[in-house]
Formats: structure tokens, C-alpha cells, sequence
């Protein structure tokens, strides 16, 4: 059995590329191969120039990976983020980062004194503080209420405005749509469809909806020249209450793709 | 097939930095395990103050008795205990949280980073050490106040309890390190960590003076190192004569540190063989 078996990716410097699938199936697997956690029994893979089971230490000060765990619940968060700054050769300042991550006011506080979506925060903190080029972010806010996501967001274009590598997992559709340049989505194994998160699986020339409130309730059109029939529609119609026209979502399309693949 | 690729095109010269070193990395975990150590109080009662309080149990119960001329029975208790402490320190103390560190992934996590896997085990010494004199220190006072034990009176004892300390601090460690990998979660390391350093201890003169173990059980008790440690701590805090009160009615000193050393040597293969960043789930 091969957890992946068919996962062909090339992603440049300075992008934040998305990896989508439904549990199990084989995105952990891929990024712990990237991250040298996991040895591949075949293939080959590279990241910033070596392949990730025979990197050493100088390759480890170059990539920051966030992981899921919790810290060492006795010590302080200045503690934990100042004690990684001190395994890398050009650390970013302690303050600096745990400012960034938004726990300000919460250096002295114990990481088993934090709240869940605090101590997420402290585990992006120890994944950045060494200024990686590759960030590995392992569906990172999950457990996020909707306003930490959208300052972790925030936080993960900061990143890569300033040229950080960026490969996302999550499960949130919108998470991958507002932050990633390209998208993969992997099922059982094999990545069934990449690309940019607007043309992602044909969306950008599936067919439209066309919706307008019309007297007798709200109707729809289908069709694949939505501004000649929204035209058409004004011309005879006059005007379109609560006329929206949109494209398949992501998730549309997500679902679709998983659905043919599982 | 399999082939992924992250930013093979940029390649700048961070490989040419220069990573901060082992000694200091370590120095710096050194005192934040220390720290981590003494705030958390489960370890502080179950691995620090307990051998202190049955110190004072058994002492208060048995410790008046006396054994032979002008020796107590808290004398050999206190020595006893002192190798006991030892092992709490350094055995019991590394197998519980390296067991620990594995199951919350904080080894997977520092694995992850560039740090020399040496600043970890550096770190590590100094917790030990720390923690294991602190620990002798308190086990003394509680000693000298109330079982009448004295300080060693010759530069020989002194010599004695000074290499003792150190092959047994260092032999206890290294199992200590190495059955950690036995403990598949934190929640079970008692059956494998603590259970047989109770047992241990009971047989080897720790929690009963050894010459009221079964002679059996003596000899399964010189299997380990904690039976020659409390046997060389004995001969540095007790007077000469007291050693007709041993089996073999002499100090054994050749023969303790060469048990004591054939332990290093074998934890130190064991360590470098089995010792796992990741639980076995992780791989």
C-alpha cells in the first residue's frame, strides 16, 4: 500500500501553494516527506535544493514547520520562542515574533495557562522564528475562531510578501482561496487537479448561474454566456432585483473532484 | 512516481552560516529544563521530595535500632536512600520525561529545527546533575538532623562518594534514556519505569537494609547498578567496620565500579541503537 503514490509538484520561491483532500488522503504523508519527517521508498524530492531525508542541520535553519502539539506546558512563551531563536544562525527577535503571532501581553504566561487558539499561535511563532525560506503550515488554524483566522491570514501574507515558500495544508476552502497562488487537491494518493484557485478544475469556464428575484420568487439561468443573457434579460425585463452571477465555487469544485476520485 | 520540488531555483548562501553550537544550545536547555523541572509539581513531589519523606518514615519507624557497634539503622538508611535519590534524579526522572517529550511530540518538534541533537543530551546532563546533587544535598541535611549520619572523614571517602555519585548518576541516566523508548505513552511508563525501580529498590538495600534481603534476591539486586551504588555510598559514609554488615563482608570497591561501568557502556550502546524523536504511531 502506498499512502501517495503519483504526487508530481513543482513550487518556486516565494509562493503559497494550498494542498487540499479529504482525510487520509496522503497530504500529511507528502509533507512529512518534505519536511524529513518521513523516509519515501520511492521517487524523488527536493526542497531548496536537497532531498529532505539526507538534509542536515544547515538545510533544518532554512525551513520552519508548524506543527500541531503542544508546547512544554511549564515554560513561558518568552521562554519557548526565545529558546528556538537560539537554534538558528539568523533568528528573527523573540519580541518581534511573538508581537507578529499576536501574543503581546502573554510572554510571562505558561504555554498550559494558554487557550487552545494561543497556543496555535505559539506554535507558528516557534515554526517562523527562525526565518525560514520554506514554511510548512500543517492545517494551521484549525480550532481558529473566524477573527484569528482572518489575523493569521494576515500574518501568512507577511510572510510571503517577504519571499517565504509556503506550503499550506487545510481543510478550509476559503482558507486556500484567500491565501494560496496555486492549489493542489490530492485524492487517494495522486493529485487530481492543480492550478490557480479561480481556475481551479475548469471553474473559470464552467457554465454561470444567473439568479434575479422576479415577481413570482427568485429564478435562475445556467449558461456558459452569462453577460449576453443578463442582456437579454434587462432588455426584456427592465430591471433585476438581486441579480448575482457566479461562477461554481471551489468547494463546488472541490467536491466535485473528490467525489469522482474516492 | 513521486517527485516534489520546493524553490530548487533559490538558493542563497544560508548553508554557509554558521549554527549556533552544541555546548551553548545546550547550556541554554540546561537551565530551562531545570526550571521546567522544579515549577512542575507532580516531579517535584514524585521524583525530588519522596525519597526525603521516606527518608523521615523509615528513619522515624526503624531508624534507632542498632545494627552493631555504634551504627543505625538510619545511618544505612540514609546511605541507602542517597543511591535510591540517585536513581529518582537521574533514571527515573529522564525515563518518565523524555517518555513524556516523545508523546507531546516536543522531540518531533525539535527535530524539525537545526538544533545539534548533542544540545539536547547537554541539556539533559545538566537537569540531571542539577537535580541529582540538589537532591544528595537534602537527603544529607535530612540524614545529619536526625539519624546522626556524618560527613566522610577521610580524603578516601570523599573519593569514594565522588566517583560513586558520578558512574552511578551516569549509568542511571543512560538506562534511564534508553527504556524511555519502552514506554509507549506517558500514562504507562509507571509499569515500565516506575514499577521496577520500586522493586529495585526494596532489594537493594534502599527501602531495607540488604542484609535483611533473601539471599536470592540479593543476587538478582547485583544485577544492577543500584544495589553496588548504595553498597559504595555505605562504605563513604560509614565507618570501616560497618563493612562486616555486607555479604561479602568488604566494600567490593573493583567490583562496584566495574558493574557500574559495564552499565554505562551497555546503556550508552542501547541509547545510540533504540533512541527514537518520534513515537512509533509517527513513523
Amino acid at each position: 500500500m502506498h499512502a501517495v503514490n503519483g504526487v508530481d509538484l513543482d513550487i518556486a520561491q516565494g509562493e503559497v501553494f494550498a494542498l487540499l483532500g479529504p482525510n487520509g488522503a496522503g497530504k500529511t504523508t507528502t509533507v512529512e516527506i518534505l519536511e524529513g519527517f518521513r523516509r519515501r521508498d520511492g521517487g524523488t524530492a527536493s526542497v531548496l535544493g536537497e532531498d529532505p531525508a539526507e538534509a542536515g542541520r544547515h538545510w533544518r535553519a532554512r525551513i520552519g514547520i508548524v506543527l500541531q502539539l503542544t508546547a512544554e506546558p511549564e515554560l513561558t512563551v518568552a521562554e519557548m520562542v526565545g529558546q528556538f531563536a537560539g537554534y538558528y544562525p539568523r533568528p528573527r527577535d523573540a519580541g518581534e515574533v511573538i508581537e507578529l503571532v499576536g501574543l503581546t501581553g502573554h510572554e510571562g504566561r505558561r504555554a498550559q495557562q494558554l487557550s487552545g487558539g494561543q497556543r496555535r499561535r505559539l506554535d507558528v511563532a516557534l515554526g517562523i522564528v527562525g526565518r525560514p525560506e520554506v514554511l510548512f503550515l500543517d492545517e494551521p488554524t484549525t480550532g481558529f475562531d473566524p477573527e484569528a483566522r482572518r489575523q493569521f491570514w494576515e500574518l501568512v501574507r507577511r510572510l510571503a510578501n517577504d519571499g517565504t515558500t509556503i506550503l499550506l495544508t487545510t481543510h478550509y476552502l476559503e482558507e486556500a482561496e484567500a491565501l494560496a497562488d496555486r492549489v493542489a487537491v490530492i485524492a487517494a494518493g495522486e493529485v487530481v487537479a492543480l492550478g490557480e484557485p479561480a481556475t481551479l478544475g475548469g471553474r473559470a469556464a464552467s457554465d454561470a448561474r444567473i439568479s434575479w428575484d422576479a415577481p413570482g420568487g427568485r429564478r435562475t439561468v445556467i449558461s456558459s454566456e452569462p453577460a449576453k443573457v443578463v442582456v437579454e434579460l434587462a432588455a426584456k425585463f427592465g430591471d433585476l432585483p438581486g441579480l448575482t452571477v457566479t461562477q461554481p465555487s471551489l468547494e463546488d469544485v472541490y467536491l466535485e473532484l473528490i467525489g469522482e476520485n474516492r | 512516481m513521486t517527485a516534489t520540488s520546493l524553490s530548487d531555483e533559490f538558493r542563497p548562501t544560508a548553508g554557509e552560516q554558521r549554527l549556533p553550537g552544541a555546548w551553548r544550545t545546550g547550556l541554554a536547555r540546561g537551565r530551562l529544563e531545570v526550571a521546567a523541572f522544579f515549577r512542575e509539581r507532580q516531579t517535584v513531589v514524585f521524583v525530588f521530595a519522596l525519597p526525603a519523606v521516606l527518608l523521615v518514615l523509615l528513619g522515624s519507624i526503624f531508624g534507632h535500632q542498632r545494627v552493631t557497634d555504634g551504627i543505625t539503622v538510619g545511618q544505612l538508611f540514609t546511605a541507602g536512600m542517597i543511591a535510591g535519590g540517585i536513581g529518582s534524579t537521574s533514571f527515573q526522572n529522564l525515563g518518565l520525561t523524555i517518555a513524556a517529550e516523545r508523546e507531546r511530540g516536543m522531540l518531533k518538534r525539535l527535530r524539525g529545527t537545526p538544533m545539534s541533537p548533542a544540545a539536547y543530551f547537554i541539556g539533559k546532563i545538566v537537569l540531571v546533575f542539577v537535580c541529582t546533587i540538589a537532591e544528595v544535598l537534602v537527603l544529607l541535611a535530612v540524614g545529619m538532623a536526625f539519624y546522626r549520619l556524618h560527613l566522610p572523614d577521610s580524603a578516601a571517602q570523599w573519593w569514594t562518594l565522588a566517583w560513586v555519585f558520578t558512574l552511578g548518576t551516569v549509568a542511571c541516566s543512560l538506562i534511564g534514556i534508553a527504556i524511555s523508548s519502552l514506554s509507549k505513552s506517558a500514562t504507562n511508563s509507571f509499569p515500565v519505569i516506575g514499577l521496577p525501580f520500586i522493586v529495585l529498590q526494596f532489594i537493594s538495600g534502599v527501602y531495607v537494609p540488604f542484609y535483611n534481603v533473601p539471599r536470592w534476591l540479593q543476587e538478582v539486586a547485583s544485577l544492577f547498578p543500584l544495589k553496588w551504588m548504595s553498597q559504595g555510598l555505605r562504605s563513604a559514609f560509614l565507618p570501616a567496620r560497618a563493612a562486616v554488615l555486607e555479604p561479602a563482608h568488604s566494600w567490593q570497591h573493583g567490583q562496584t565500579a566495574l558493574v557500574l561501568l559495564v552499565w554505562i557502556a551497555a546503556g550508552l550502546v542501547l541509547c545510540l541503537t533504540t533512541f527514537r524523536w518520534q513515537t512509533s504511531r509517527d513513523r
